[in-house]
């Protein structure tokens, strides 16, 4: 039995020509464009010999700080291709009426939201969150790496490799027509018999295990690392949040593999966990993924809050207000989160006293985050509020979030989510929670920590058009899909029959075009911020005079991050020793015990991507030899005892005197 | 204030509802929003009125940099959304339990009891891929993507799928509520005015769902007599074959009537017992099932019982009311 | 910018205070609270599993029931030696702690053996299974009990691998800081999948046959 046929069933499992969409014109468009811009970046990259460079210093690197500035370039790659996805849904949604099918068929359409939704909380929210808690929180705490340098690396590449599958779904095969959380019975092979369902358990899986091991990680850091004097409550709010969500990340990724993991048993070996015979049972999956989907919006959301904090109390230049009840506030809600997940499924029918506890256990949440809010409103109150950009992201948060907290309560009640569930109603509320909330915070700390990470500031023009466009972009974008929920439209539909409902399908495609202004305006503002550098540039390492202690150190700080490892006394340390009139101690350096590079990270990532799509395609002796090689690679890793070095105190003097030099000149 | 627009839109048909149950859901929403706003409305003033009057250059503002706790404030902004949300608790407590789709009504309106002779019109709900199939066991029809009730009459829908997970909804109407594969959920409803209302699946359900929608029509008595008489003497018969014809993957499909519908149908489709399988009440002769179920779609829609106690989240989806 | 500094509010107090520790700190090395955080959230695996099989462990459509299938003097005989091997990975530690590598060796290849019976005697009862057509696909009881079951077993597999991954970095490099933090790991794994099998032994095997 071996016709060439059954040959290349054996090495390309069911991956054929046909599965690469040469016939749809848009994907192959979009694949020309990705594919001239890829070689064009790969050719500079060569041209200016920038590979080896790329490898020592920024790859294999376990540098934390370098670590987290990759997690967010990965994090702004994909917001490009998720945001591409959602421009696409809006101007479907805006032409396609009665006659017109517009130009997306529901197949095609189907695999946009999904990739929409899965793109923006795993490979755009998610590694934004963790490249900001990466870079700042051991800054914040003291500490010259975090626990697990190695680990960390690892995990940066994991979720690359998810993050690469997801984008492979596009030009090879399909992704996913299932919706971002694929419920079964329409994910099971019966329903999806295609390899879109397997692209999405396989990327998710992939970048899951980077996603928990980073949790694990950073709560060590957290837990172990912190400088001497830092007690719990003294420790900066948005450290606090990174704990939180870390103790979040930890109880809950684990959930999301295993019932990944039972659907591909369902898929791959004809289990029955979710199928609808032989007893299977696909609520079961329903309820399994939402205990991870609900504290999932709490991971992204806590470090925002921890954001909004820090720069609140910055730029009013004062104390944070209610800095106990903060901290209470965030642990009531990573302990509350727990307890709503049914809230997003009502309308299972599980009776009216289970539906109110959920229902009741929601609206609870909203009382510790009400309370921050209010603390946030304090700090403003006898402040001198500098209304930088990273100041107006967060005046902007606060005025949209709040709106969409209220929504959320409206949805937690369940006679009133009978009407609004599925709708668009939902889905302007969760936008507005998730671009008010989490994305208005990640862009108040990439524009609040930039001239950390690279000692100079953005420019602030661009950036406060980015602001405005952002802002009245979402809601011209989403308060049409309020109304239009209300007018009893569902999600997911790719055309309509009513041409009434048109008009406000115009008007959101026309906010997700101002939005797309905004995003330009970042760009843009990247780009004219690195052409100004030298105008734009912070040598104190403290340029919006910060109160935590990442701004006592350089800008971008030294890999050491500190000469001498901080005593702290307070709860805003930095500020302390301002006020005490701290001297940079310019002698008696020693030696430091650094971590060392290592490509083992990738290595292991990429040999999972390779595992992840043989399996996808089922290619199993490819499949085999990958999951074996992953094995003996991650064996071999363990081999190496060499995995640090002392930084000489010589060198550290050096770096220490430029820093002395730099900033006598600039006195 | 943005929220007001939809809330003041004419067309939005969540708030003007022709159904007493959707009515009570739209009170609660609105007084739900009334309720929060009492705290938004302040929240959103004092945020522009502190970012306006504390600004860095105006001077003129008190500026008190160590000001950072005062417990009469915390009382404040913990105990005034606690003092919401105990209200609004309360008011989810028993609205969740008086609205429950699966609890029988206990009104036809505002200020009308349900008469004592009154009998709910049942309603067998069938989501198949990619249209509604609607079975009344009492006048012995069936109809696909059209569905018509007496105004002014409780009715009881009684709702399962075949394969996929859809949501039953007419918003005009009634709330919705999910049908599931080998599973039935229950809503009690009634339609307070006559007319024409959509209905559709509010759960993503493959690549039909644009079309998996239907119409509503609230009708006299009279005028409901005579659509039953018209589907009895117009349509074919809904025997197992043909509803084995139907229940086959088709999209956008026409509305159609049945004059007969064979006994018990809708309980052994929740049951998968439509025709003789391996799946039904749990005969199951071949050992390579695993592979059988990932061959064949059609006929492996259903469980093999009909569950009544236990399920994934410890509830009853077979509800005892 | 830092010229902005506030005057000192507690003028009074003229007691400097130090904000950098000339020494180099050695914070406590976080490895054994890392893998404990891991092996809570591999708990939580478990957990779902366990769910799983709490929801589908009597949903034996048709097919045979937890009192056909299961047989609890296999089982026992299962249990023992997992109970066993923690046992004798505990002398392991000991020994260990007493710096003495060639009775630790001896005791981690008693444990490694113990925990091969298991998977072995384990193997041996899937593959009766399979045999007997009550593979996972026959029924979602079965496909609750494999994936719990198997799960674990996988546990002791990679355990058992990294054992024996141990015993020769052991032999390479001696009782050094590392290896011995590397041993303590693996004990709590060892230790933490025998908890886990007490839960799968109670909850599966001895409530299985329950009728």
């Amino acid at each position: 039995m071996s016709t060439p046929s059954d040959l290349s069933t054996l090495i390309f499992g069911r991956l054929t020509l046909d599965q690469l969409p040469l016939h749809v014109p848009i994907v192959l468009a979009t694949f020309a464009v990705v594919a001239i811009a890829g070689i064009a970046l790969l050719g500079v990259i060569t041209y200016y010999r920038l590979w080896g460079y790329l490898w020592r210093e920024w790859f294999t690197s376990i540098d934390h700080k370098k670590i987290g500035i990759m997690y967010i370039v990965l994090g702004l790659v994909m917001l490009l291709r998720g945001f591409a996805d959602a421009l696409m849904m809006r101007a479907q949604q805006a032409i396609s009426f009665g006659h017109s099918l517009g130009y997306l068929p529901p197949e095609h359409y189907n695999q946009i939201f999904t990739a929409h939704g899965v793109i923006m909380i795993f490979f755009v929210a998610m590694p934004l969150i963790t490249g900001l808690m990466n870079f700042v929180m051991p800054l914040q705490i003291g500490a010259r790496d975090v626990a697990f340098p190695f680990l960390n690396n690892f995990s940066f590449w994991m979720t690359v490799s998810g993050a690469v599958l997801v984008m492979l779904s596009l030009f090879v095969g399909e992704f996913a027509r299932t919706g971002w959380l694929a419920y079964p019975p329409l994910s099971d092979i019966v329903a999806s018999p295609d390899a879109g369902v397997d692209y999405y358990i396989w990327a998710l899986q992939i970048a899951g295990v980077g996603t928990l091991l980073s949790g694990i990680n950073l709560l060590t850091t957290i837990i172990k690392m912190r400088a001497p004097g830092m007690t719990l409550m003294r420790m900066p709010i948005f450290t606090w949040t990174a704990l939180c969500t870390n103790v979040l990340i930890v109880a809950a990724f684990p959930v999301l593999t295993a019932v990944l993991a039972l659907l591909a048993l369902d898929r791959y070996v004809g289990t029955n966990f979710f199928t609808t015979v032989l007893g299977g049972n696909a609520m079961m999956y329903v309820n399994l993924i939402w205990i991870w989907g609900h504290p999932e919006v709490y991971i992204l959301i806590l470090p925002c809050f921890g954001i909004y904090s820090e720069v609140t109390s910055t730029f009013c230049r004062k104390r944070l207000f209610g800095y106990a009840s903060m901290v209470y506030a965030t642990v009531v809600i990573t302990v509350l989160s727990y307890l709503v997940w049914l809230h997003h499924f009502f309308t299972m029918g599980s009776g009216a006293s289970v539906n109110s506890f959920f229902g009741i256990t929601t609206m609870i949440i909203s009382i510790p985050t009400g309370a921050k809010i209010f603390n946030w409103l304090f700090t403003m109150y006898r402040g001198r509020i500098r209304l930088e950009v990273p100041m107006l992201w967060t005046i902007g948060f606060m005025l949209t979030f709040v709106i969409g907290g209220m929504t959320g309560v409206l949805l937690a009640v369940p006679p009133a989510d009978f009407s609004l569930h599925n709708s668009l109603f939902l889905i302007a509320h969760f936008h507005n929670v998730i671009i008010g909330g989490v994305v208005f915070g990640l862009f108040a700390g990439i524009n609040y920590w930039f001239p950390k990470a690279f000692g100079f500031r953005l420019d602030p023009f661009w950036g406060k058009c980015s602001f405005w466009f952002w802002l009245v972009g979402f809601w011209v974008a989403f308060m049409p899909l309020y109304q239009l929920g209300m007018m009893g439209v569902t999600r997911r539909l790719s055309h309509f029959e009513n041409s009434s409902l048109q008009v406000w399908f115009v008007i959101a495609a026309f906010g997700a075009f101002l939005i797309l202004l905004g995003i330009v305006s970042m760009l843009i503002q990247f780009w004219v911020s690195f052409r100004r550098r030298e105008a734009l540039r912070d040598v104190t390492g403290d340029p919006w005079d910060g109160r935590t202690l990442e701004w006592s150190t350089s800008s971008p700080p030294p890999q050491y991050n500190f000469a001498f490892t901080p005593l702290v006394h307070g709860q805003e340390a930095w500020w302390e020793m301002k006020r005490h009139g701290y001297r940079r101690p310019v002698t008696g350096f020693v030696p430091l015990h650094m971590p060392k590079n290592t490509g083992a990270g990738v290595i292991l990532a990429g040999l999972s991507l390779v595992f992840g799509f043989a399996m996808i395609w089922y290619m199993w002796p490819l499949a085999a030899i990958s999951f074996v090689a992953l094995l003996a690679t991650a064996i071999g890793h363990t081999f190496n005892y060499l995995r640090d070095y002392h930084l000489p105190a010589a060198e550290v003097a050096r770096v220490e005197a430029a820093r002395t030099a730099l900033l006598d000149s600039h006195v | 204030m943005a929220v007001v627009v939809p809330l003041a839109g004419c067309q939005a048909v969540l708030l003007s509802p022709s159904g007493d149950l959707a009515l009570r859901q739209r009170d609660l929403i609105i007084i739900s929003t009334l309720l929060m706003l009492i705290i938004i409305v302040p929240v959103i003033v004092l945020t522009l009125l502190f970012a306006w009057r504390y600004r860095a250059s105006n001077q003129n503002a008190v500026y008190d940099p160590d000001w950072d706790h005062s417990t009469r404030l915390e009382l404040l902004i913990w105990a005034a959304p606690l003092l919401i949300i105990i209200a609004l608790g309360a008011l989810t407590w028993v609205s969740t339990h008086k609205l429950d789709p699966f609890r029988p009504l206990d009104r036809l309106a505002a200020d009308r009891p349900i008469p004592t002779d009154a009998r709910p019109l049942v309603i067998d709900v069938v989501a198949l891929d990619w249209k509604w199939l609607f079975i009344y066991p009492e006048q012995g029809i069936a109809t696909v993507n059209e569905v018509a009730a007496p105004v002014d009459r409780p009715i009881r829908f009684h709702i399962t799928a075949t394969s996929v997970m859809n949501s039953f909804f007419i918003p005009a109407v009634a709330g919705q509520i999910y049908a599931m594969p080998g599973m039935e959920t229950k809503l009690q409803a009634v339609v307070n005015q006559p007319g024409e209302f959509e209905g559709f699946s509010a759960n993503f359900s493959g690549d039909g769902f644009n079309g998996m929608h239907f119409v509503f029509h609230g009708m006299s008595d009279d005028a409901f007599t005579q659509w039953v008489q018209q589907a009895k003497s117009g349509g074919q018969a809904l025997g197992r074959s043909t509803y084995l014809k139907l229940a086959q993957p088709s999209e956008n499909e026409p509305v159609a009537r049945y004059a007969t519908v064979a006994a018990g149908l809708f309980d052994d489709i929740v049951t998968n017992c439509v025709q003789s399988n391996p799946y039904c009440m749990g005969r199951m002769p071949s050992a390579e099932l695993g592979q059988s179920v990932a061959a064949n779609f059609c006929a492996a829609p259903a469980p093999q019982y009909r569950r009544t106690s236990r399920s994934a989240n410890g509830a009853d989806h077979v509800h005892p009311l | 910018m830092s010229d902005t500094t506030l005057p000192l509010s507690s003028g009074g107090t003229s007691e400097p205070l130090r904000f950098h520790v000339a020494e180099e700190p050695h914070p406590p090395n976080g490895t054994l609270l890392g893998f404990w955080l891991y092996l809570m959230s591999d708990c939580l695996i478990f957990a779902c599993l366990f769910a799983a099989y709490g929801v589908l462990g009597r949903e034996y459509a048709g097919g045979p029931t937890g009192t056909q299938v299961l047989e609890l003097p296999t089982v026992a005989l299962n249990t023992t030696m997992l109970l066993l091997s923690s046992i004798t990975y505990g002398f392991a530690v000991l020994e260990m702690q007493r710096n003495r590598q060639k009775p630790m060796m001896v005791w981690l290849a008693v444990t490694g053996l113990l925990g091969a019976a298991f998977v072995a005697l384990e193997l041996t009862e899937f593959a009766h299974l399979i045999a007997d057509g009550n593979g996972p696909q026959r029924s979602a009881f079965l496909s609750s009990f494999f994936a719990l079951v198997g799960t674990h077993g996988l546990h002791v597999t990679c355990g058992i691998i990294w054992l024996i991954v141990l015993m020769v970095q052991v032999k390479q490099k001696g009782l050094i800081l590392a290896n011995k933090r590397r041993l303590m790991c693996l004990s709590m794994f060892w230790h933490f999948l025998d908890v886990i099998w007490v839960g799968v032994f109670s909850f599966v095997y001895l409530m299985g046959v329950l009728p």
